[in-house]
């Protein structure tokens, strides 16, 4: 399982931000060992580790915005390791801009490689939908992040 | 298209290593842990150590594919097999004493699941042969009362579950020759040597 830790973690990263993005993994994995015997044995085990990234990643998100941490009183740089945001602040920057429909596209497609019928049923809405939302967030992300890079 | 841009997002080690080791001790916490593992080199190459909650469950030569290995238990046992090195430390520790002659006998909780029926007679025999001793075959057999059973305890101890650590190695041919070994005629000279010297 372990072999598939980086892209889950380049997914989170990409879904809910370099903070949060390692309480997801940690979810993610736990959740994947206490259902792991029950997976088919031919089954895609990356697919279906990004599966439980989605839904784990929902619920950090939700978890983050009850406890309502008050911005101002945030460090400039949350953590003292090596932080992918105080690498590329631009990239999370902007993907934090998109809606979250087109953000957790791209990142499914993107990051992860899942075809766009599965990613359809993760979102809840139809192939096309969802490569519309993939296509359209990495529009806009080009454009922000031009943007953030020439400024 | 240009290069990914994701690409920036990489997953970089240091955050990889300290996620697993988080995943390695919540994964303890929660009873997830079924099967953990880790390696430890010793002069007869490199050894997989295996343990599930009720102790050392496997200890594998480079020859028996360490990949094998892993598969077969995840098939026996549980899939839930994680790289975990804390649960074997007592046991890694106590091998490097084993190899610099510190320590003549290996005190660690053994599981001995994966040997079952006469192996697990010939099993629980091989404990009480001491270091620096040597047993035949045919004195093993007739110990465990089948005097006839010469083979059998050559094929129980080749699926020895624990070499090393059950001391296969001291069972020798009635002619003095070392014989077979799960990890080879020059590993078991080798134990041999060295708890001869």
């Amino acid at each position: 399982m372990a072999e598939h830790g980086a892209t889950v973690l380049r997914v989170c990263r990409a879904v809910v931000g370099p903070v949060d993005a390692e309480d997801a993994w940690s979810e993610t994995f736990l959740s994947a060992l206490r259902a792991y015997p029950d997976l088919p044995a031919d089954a895609n085990v990356e697919a279906w580790l990004v599966t439980i990234a989605h839904r784990r990643a929902v619920d950090v998100g939700r978890a983050r915005s009850r406890r309502a941490v008050p911005t101002d009183s945030l460090p400039d740089r949350p953590a003292s390791h090596a932080d992918p945001a105080s690498r590329d602040p631009d990239l999370w920057t902007a993907l934090q801009r998109l809606p979250t429909k087109q953000r957790q596209a791209l990142a499914y497609h993107h990051v992860a490689g899942l075809p766009f019928a599965e990613i359809a049923e993760l979102l809840g809405n139809s192939p096309d939908a969802a490569r519309r939302a993939a296509a359209d967030g990495l529009k806009t992300l080009r454009k922000y992040y031009r943007e953030d890079e020439t400024a | 298209m240009t290069t990914n841009i994701f690409d920036e997002l990489d997953a970089d080690d240091g955050a990889l290593q300290r996620l697993h080791s988080r995943l390695e001790r919540d994964a303890d916490a929660a009873d997830l842990l079924d099967i953990a593992y880790r390696t430890v080199d010793t002069p007869v190459g490199t050894l997989l150590l295996a343990a599930t909650t009720a102790g050392l469950v496997r200890v594998a030569y480079d020859v028996e594919g360490h990949d094998a290995v892993l598969t077969s238990l995840a098939d026996r046992i549980s899939p839930r097999v994680l790289r975990a090195p804390a649960r074997l430390d007592s046991v890694a520790r106590q091998i490097d004493e084993y190899f610099a002659k510190r320590r003549k006998v290996f005190e660690v909780a053994v599981d001995l699941r994966l040997a079952e029926g006469f192996r697990r007679s010939v099993i629980e025999h091989l404990r009480e042969i001491g270091y620096g001793n040597r047993e035949s075959y045919a004195a093993v057999a007739a110990a465990i009362g089948s005097p006839r059973a010469v083979r059998a305890v050559g094929t129980a101890c080749a699926h020895n579950p624990l070499p090393v650590v059950i001391p296969c190695h001291r069972v020798v041919r009635s002619d003095g020759s070392t014989g077979q070994y799960v990890g080879g005629p020059l590993a078991k000279s080798t134990l041999l040597n060295l708890e001869a010297a």
